[in-house]
Formats: structure tokens, sequence, C-alpha cells
């Protein structure tokens, strides 16, 4: 049988907020243990919370960029369990007035446009990090815990079931990563968990209306993680279903190593989080005209600047969606780009030898990356000695055009000097010359390279090229 | 306590002389009353010994400055131990001042020590102790009330001039009138609860106790107002010590609510409490019967909403971060055994049921209708003062009851019959001594303000307590 699959996705983001969600300690990535900790983070007896404006402007900023409805009424519930990482024993979150419900996400699959409804976006805080004294919880001796972390304020953003492939999940986590990187409320870093997705997946007989049992993925680190273990579940359910097993309602863990997933609880497992009202913090209430300028002031969205660098500056989809995944690149190419005309030039030099020097050391300022296009423009230095003279501006504090009088490495212009070193070579290699003319003509290419050799590469290639030819036919 | 203020002024007597008196007094009855759980002597000689220096340099920080209180054990005082009469806590150390021990530290006044209470305020009585009964000054085999039971023993027994307690059903006007003092319950909202342990955090006030309506006014001066640390207290206004006129009782419209006075209520107290209505009337009070019909369900509405909130808010007491721990091979074991040692019944009776009235398939029947009837309270109580300026009722049913003799706890939750009400709709209310009944017992009055309505609720009072011609007690 054939089955469609149906995918929907929980995100947290961690908001990139000065300070914390309920108090005032600072939110920097790997401090030492337990200094960015208050009474209200390790929730003493007697703390009370109050909420970060930042954050809630954040989660509208968010909720803006997905197209939500920002209710301007919102609550704080409580989610009450135990576990050594939660001060409280409960999580500080909003179950029943989310601050933004209803919006959805646009993101292209091999050129075709998609939307994705998202169903909620809520505010809630982090927890602190349990640190295992042998790196896993099963064989430790003891754990310990940090709580620098307790209390960053998060989003959760739930998609509504309507991802339908393993990718399609792919392409929409990395859309939504870069839309929060674009906003500005998240450095988006999987790998230090600033961004984290549980996925739940389920099957259904191809064209049924009805659902089936879905099953919830968790420690998925990766987009390509997300990708594997929504295709490993698909398999897996899929064979469930074939042998004419039921698909169980449960929980499980993306193995990494062994490319699997196990299950970790089942439904009758899951705990009762006794959720209530939160009776320390009065409800949200959002005024109109903060929310107006929250979105009048709402950055660029990724879609928005691909289209705009295709149909603006003339570039391909390919160049454009590079150009939009590294914003960074993005931000040198729009302050060197000239806006209705074709840039494919700068984006190829940002896309390509610049790329790979960027990655490594860092990036240019632009008007030094300026300074380089520009002698390329004017013919001062070829192609090639373009490459050079980029990667001297990575290694000097000179400006292109310095290096290049530095270094002696102008282009020959003078056509009489060349038309001397071109009629120099072939009066050395006299006998090639007779040869090429009798039809041997590969070795135009020898007579190039010895040209090029002489005057160590500074010619412009297709001046040596001219000459040649005037040099090679006029003696035959 | 003016008097007392004059004295430190005119240098007749030193902060330290109090201090000393009240350690001296102290040390003479606490072997019997047990109203304290610390003493911290060396802490307080050494804030008089500071008040003293600033009265000698002409710079007092109040006009009170030097005259010394005790502090509930439930509200955090930085360096000073705060168990909440619990075993849990019995070595726990805040490393911050709550914010009303800030404000009177402010204002130059020295703790002489932490007052028992029923574990984490959950009592009528403070039998609930991990540190013993406190017994009532008119009669030691007669309880004090609770939970603030040692603020109230302290004051009426002249230990201290007056105290901070903690009022969520009726835990400051219930000793009072125990203990013949003046115990007041402000308005939610308007003192901080910053750094006073939650029982039930909206419902939790913090409030005053003394031997004078004007000392308790003066006291709550100190500690009202808006506090950025606590969201639920945004906006309230501060207190000024009101100027004393008797005349605010002439055409007083005084609410007598029927309910109050009916079945379970003992014969020697309301024939107190209508002798002291009478005398309002005599002064050109009008005496208005009114009904609140919804009071018949606010005990059991109470008791749902406390212990829910309860359930979670002493869920932060797992042994990870401070309190008694229990070692176990995993964390789950080790929660269950450090809260299964640290806490006494009454605790863990409430903590279960409100982990009952708040789990999926119960809260609907009891959490969520709970507060719908809370709205009705609400509604019912704000009716009232649509056509009455203050109600006055008995504080308690009886007058204190022996130790031991209320063996269920559903007669024991009874106590709050007449005072729950005020923390469900959020409003003031204080107690006043009106009389003694046959055993020479004190009998409390209740008078009910309207929501930040404390100034017309002390005026009355005072009004009540010049005719009633008693506080018990006098001046150190």
């Amino acid at each position: 049988m054939k089955y469609d699959i149906v995918i929907g996705l929980e995100i947290h983001v961690a908001l990139l907020t000065e300070s914390k969600f309920l108090c005032s300690c600072a939110t920097a990535f790997g401090a030492p243990p337990n200094t960015q900790c208050c009474p209200v983070c390790l929730g003493l007896p007697g703390a009370l919370p109050l909420v970060n404006e930042q954050a809630v402007e954040y989660a509208v900023r968010a909720g803006l960029a997905l197209n939500c409805e920002i209710n301007h009424f919102s609550r704080f519930d409580r989610k009450n369990y135990f576990y050594p990482d939660l001060p409280k024993a409960y999580q500080i979150t909003q179950d029943v007035f989310p601050i933004c419900t209803n919006g959805y996400l646009e993101y292209y699959i091999d050129d075709v446009l998609r939307r994705t409804t998202i169903t909620r976006l809520h505010l809630e805080e982090e927890a602190g990090k349990l640190v295992h004294s042998s790196g896993s919880i099963v064989d430790s001796e003891y754990s310990l815990v940090d709580y620098n972390r307790a209390g960053i304020p998060l989003i959760e953003i739930v998609t509504a079931p309507d991802i339908t492939s393993p990718r399609q999940a792919r392409l929409f986590l990395e859309q939504l990563r870069l839309l929060m990187l674009y906003m500005g409320v998240s450095d988006t870093k999987m790998e230090e968990g600033s961004l984290r997705c549980d996925a739940n997946i389920s099957l259904k007989p191809a064209g049924s209306t009805v659902l089936g049992t879905k099953v919830e993925i968790k420690n998925l680190n990766s987009f390509r993680a997300l990708e594997r273990a929504l295709e490993y579940e698909a398999a897996r359910q899929s064979r469930v279903l074939e042998q004419g097993g039921e698909i169980k309602q449960e929980s499980r863990t993306w193995d990494e190593r062994s490319g699997r997933t196990l299950s970790m609880r089942s439904k009758g497992d899951a705990p009762d989080y006794r959720i209530f009202p939160e009776p320390d913090l009065p409800p949200l209430r959002l005024e109109p005209d903060w929310v107006f300028r929250i979105r009048e002031t709402l950055p660029e969205r990724p879609l928005e600047r691909l289209h705009r660098l295709e149909e603006s500056y003339g570039l391909s989809r390919y160049e454009s969606t590079f150009l939009v995944n590294y914003a960074d690149f993005c931000q040198v190419f729009l302050e060197l780009a000239e806006e209705g005309e074709d840039n494919t030039d700068l984006a190829n030099l940002l896309m390509g030898d610049y790329a790979r020097l960027a990655r490594e050391q860092g990036h240019l300022e632009p008007q030094r990356l300026a300074g380089l296009l520009q002698i390329l423009q004017e013919g001062l230095i070829t192609h090639n000695q373009g490459k050079a003279v980029l990667e001297e501006l990575f290694k000097s504090p000179l400006s292109a055009r310095e290096i290049v009088k530095e270094k002696g490495w102008e282009v020959l212009k003078d056509p009489a000097q060349l038309k001397g070193v071109v009629q120099q070579v072939l009066t050395a290699n006299s006998e090639l010359v007779e040869r090429y003319r009798g039809g041997e003509e590969k070795l135009w290419g020898f007579f190039v390279g010895q040209v090029m050799r002489t005057v160590q590469g500074k010619a412009d290639p297709q001046m040596v090229n001219e000459l040649l030819k005037g040099e090679l036919t006029q003696k035959s | 306590m003016r008097r007392l203020a004059e004295l430190l002024q005119s240098k007749q007597i030193s902060s330290t002389e109090i201090v000393r008196g009240c350690l001296e007094r102290i040390e003479e009855t606490e072997p019997v009353l047990n109203a304290f759980i610390t003493v911290d002597e060396e802490g307080a000689l050494a804030q008089a010994a500071a008040a003293d220096r600033r009265r000698a340099a002409g710079e007092p920080l109040s006009p009170w400055d030097g005259i010394p209180l005790a502090v509930k054990d439930n509200i955090s005082t930085s360096g000073l131990r705060t168990t909440c009469a619990s075993r849990f806590l019995r070595n726990y150390t805040p490393i911050f001042d709550a914010t009303v021990v800030e404000r009177v530290k402010r204002a130059g006044l020295p703790i002489v020590g932490k007052t028992n209470l029923d574990e984490f305020a959950m009592g009528s009585s403070t039998e609930y102790s991990a540190f013993g009964v406190t017994k009532n000054p008119h009669d030691p085999l007669r309880v004090a009330g609770g939970s603030s039971g040692g603020s109230a023993a302290a004051v009426a027994a002249e230990q201290v001039p007056w105290s901070l307690g903690t009022d969520t059903g009726g835990s400051i006007r219930q000793p009072a009138s125990f203990c013949g003092v003046v115990g007041l319950k402000p308005s939610y909202g308007r003192v901080s609860r910053y750094g006073a342990v939650a029982l039930a955090p909206s419902l939790d006030q913090v409030g005053t106790l003394a031997r004078k309506v004007e000392d308790a006014a003066i006291l709550f001066s100190l500690i009202a107002g808006a506090d950025p640390r606590d969201a639920v207290s945004a906006g309230a206004p501060g207190f000024p010590v009101p100027v004393w006129d008797d005349t605010v009782v002439r055409g007083l419209r005084v609410g007598v609510p029927e309910e109050f006075f009916s079945s379970g209520l003992n014969e020697e107290v309301e024939k107190a409490v209508k002798r002291a209505l009478q005398n309002l009337a005599d002064q050109g009070a009008v005496l208005q019967p009114i009904s609140l019909p919804t009071n018949e369900y606010a005990i059991d509405t109470y008791l749902t909403l406390v212990t829910a909130e309860a359930s979670s808010c002493l869920a932060r007491f797992d042994g990870v971060r401070y309190g008694e721990r229990v070692e176990a091979a995993d964390a789950n074991t080790m929660f269950a055994k450090s809260r299964g040692a640290g806490f006494g019944h009454e605790v863990k009776r409430r903590i279960m049921l409100g982990t009952y009235v708040l789990s999926a398939s119960h809260y609907e029947a009891y959490y969520e209708q709970a507060q719908k009837v809370r709205t009705l309270i609400k509604q019912d109580v704000a009716r009232a003062f649509q056509e009455v300026d203050v109600i006055v009722t008995p504080t308690t049913p009886t007058t204190a009851f022996k130790i031991g003799e209320k063996r269920n706890p559903l007669e024991m939750y009874l106590s709050d019959l007449y005072t729950a009400t005020a923390n469900l709709s959020g409003v003031c209310a204080l107690s006043l001594p009106c009389g003694v009944d046959s055993q020479g017992l004190p009998i409390g009055l209740q008078i009910i303000g309207d929501h930040f309505g404390e100034e017309l609720v002390f005026q009355v009072a005072h009004a009540v307590e010049e005719s009633v011609g008693r506080g018990t007690g006098s001046e150190v």
C-alpha cells in the first residue's frame, strides 16, 4: 500500500535578549557554570518572576515575520514537573492564550513556493543544563547542574501537520532558521541548542483524510538529523503497517550513531503537567500602537530579499539563494552592488574565492573589496591576478591598488613593450614557430604560456592573443 | 509608638535599651510561649547600635528608626535563617531580603528575630510547626492562632512592639483576634510579596500586627506601595499614616452581612461584635444588613485554590539547590525522599490535595470550578461595596481554642470561615480586639474595606478602638 506522510514540527528558538526572560541575569553562551544566576532563576523561596519586555518584543517580531495574529491579550501558565534542571519545578509558559496564533511560513521547494501553517507561537522559559560526570546519564556517578541557561526566553513555534515529506520538513526548518536570524531574535545555532526541533510524524493510506497515529521524535540536533530521522521513521511505520501492525503513540529519540529512532516513552507514561494560570504574573496586554511600531520596523524577510536580489540586481535564483543564506555576504553584496545593473561579477567573486577566504578569516571591509573590483574593472590587473590580490587583502592592511603597486602587478599595457616580448619568444623558438605554421596548432598554448611566464603573468591574455596572432600570421 | 519615637528623639531612651528590653522579655516569656524560631540577639543589638549612632548624629532614617520588630519566618531575611517552620528549610539562610524587610530596614527598624508559624503558613493554630507549638499569651493551654501565631503572640506578650506576618486566608487576622492584637491583611497587590515564601500567590499578602491601630498603620506605611520586583503590585499606592478623625464614623455606611452572624458563631463573640457595632451606630454610623450569599462557598473555594497553588509553589523544595536532601541513587527517588523527610503531615496533605485538583482528569471539576466561584465571590463583594463603605464581621467564629482540640483538619479549616472572603476578593481587612469572653480570651472584630481602602479601614478601626477603650497591653 502507498502511504501519505504527515509531519508537524515543534520548534524552540532561544531569544537573543540581553537579559533572561523573567529576571535580569545575563544570557551569554559559554560563561563559567552558575555565574549568570540570581534568586529568581534559581527558584529560591520567595523570588518572583518579572517579564522582560525585550523578550515580548522579540516574540512579537517573530510572530509578525510568520504572518501571525498578535494577540493583545495573552496569559502565562505553569507547567509542573520535577527535573533537576528545572529550578522551580515548573516552567512558566503560555498554554491556553499564546501571544501569537494562526500564521504561515513560505519557502521554496525546487522553485515551487510552498506554505506551511503556523498554528501558534508562545513564550516560555528555558531550563538549566545537566552535566553528567561521565558524559552520559546512564553510567554517570553524579550529575551537576548549570543554571546559566535557566530562564533564557524561548519561543515555541508549532506548525500544522501539513508537511508531507522529510525533505520538506528540512527546507521548512532551514527557512524558519533564516527568518529568525533575519529578524535578529536568535542566533539559531542548533549545535548550541538555541534552535531545537521536535517532529510529529504519522502515515495514512494515500489520499485518505483520516490521520494515522502519530509518533513524536526528539533529539534532532541538525537539519540532517531531522530529515534522516523522519525518513527512517516513515519507513519504519510503513513497515509496521504493511505487516498488519499498529503504530503506538509514543515519543522516540533519534540515535545519530545507529541512524535509528528508539522508543522513549509511550503515551500512557506521559506526565500530567497540571497546567494552571501563573498567579505571579498578570496577563500580558499589548498596546496596538506598540505592536504597530514593531510591525513598521520589521527587518526584511529572507524571501523578500531573495526576490529583491533577483528583480533589482539581476541575479539568478542560485546566486540569490547563496547570498540570502549567508546574510553577511549579502550585506557586503548590497553595499557594493548597484541596483538595476548586472551584478553577476560581484556575486561570483563573493561566492568564489572570497567566500573561502572570508569563512576562514572573517569579512573584509566592503570598501577594500570595492577597491579590488574597481581595479579589475579598470583592467589594471587580470582576473587571475585578482585572486592573488584578494589573498593579499586578507593578509595586509594595504588597499588593492597599493598591493598591486607594491608587488608590481600592473598589467603590461604598452602594446609595443608586449610586442617586443612576443617577438622575443617567437625568435627563441623559431623551430616551433615553423611547426606551428606547418599546422601543429596545439603549440599556440605553449607560445601564450611562454609570453605569460616572461612577463610573470602581468599581461592581459586578450592582448597577448592578439599580438601572437598578428606575429604568427604576418610572417606566413 | 509615637511616644516611643518621641522618647528616642529626645534621647530619653536608646534603641539599644529598647532592644535589650525586648530580648529580656523574650528570655522571660519564650520558655512558655515559643513565639520565635530564631532570636537574632547579636544582629538586633548591632542594628540598634547603628540606629543609636544615627540618632546621635541627628540623622535618623525615619521617626521609627531604632524601634525593633519581629518578622514571620516565611519572609526572607538576608543572612538570617528563614525556615518557614519546616524541617526541610531548617538550615536555609536566604541571600536576599524580602522587599518588606528591605523597607523596614531602610526605616531603621532592627529585626529581633523570626517568628513561629504553621509549616509554610498552612494552618490556623501554629500547631503544625516543626519547631513546636506557639502558646497563647492569654492562656498557654490555648493556641495563638495561625499561621502567623508567633507574630501575634510576640506582640501580645510585649516581646516586640510590632511584627510582620502573612495572610492567605486569615493568617494575620485570626491569630491577631486570638491574641488580642491588631492585624491588617492589606489589599492584594498593595504590599510587595517579593521574598515572602509563597503559599498561594493569588491570595498571599504581607501585613502588619501591633497592639494599637495606629501602630499597625505606621508599620503598614513603611511597607506599602508598588515594587518593581512583584508584578502584581504594579500601580499600588503608598500609604501615609492617616490623620485620625473619628468623625468619619458619622454617616458611615457599615455593612453587616447576615451570613457572618449565623450558626457556628459563638454567642459571646456575637455579643461583643454586636456591641461594637452598636457603638458605631451610636457615633452616627448607619448599620446596613447586607448579604454575601457566596460566602458559604468561600472555604471550599479557598481550599481548592490554596492547595492547587501550594502544590506547585512547594515543588521547588526538591533537595537539588537548598534545603534538606536525602541522598538516593537517582533524581526522582532523591526528590521523593527529601520531600518525604522534609515536610510535615499537613503540608503533604495539602500538596496531595492540590496535585489532585490540578490533575488533568479533575481540573475542570475542581480548580476551574473554584475559579468560577471565586469570580462570583468577587462580584458579591464588589456589589456590597456599592452599597456600603466598610463591612464589619466577627474575625473568627470562636475565641482561641485549646491546643490539640482540633484534630480533624476540616474543623481547622473552618477557622478561616470569616476571613477567606477578603483574600479571595482581594480587598483589605483588619482585625482588632473588641472585648473578651467569660474566660478572659480576646474577641476580634473584622473590618473589611474595599480594594486599596486601607485608610478608611484604619480610620474606622481607630474609632472602634477608642470606643472599646481597650487595646490589650501597653508599650514596652
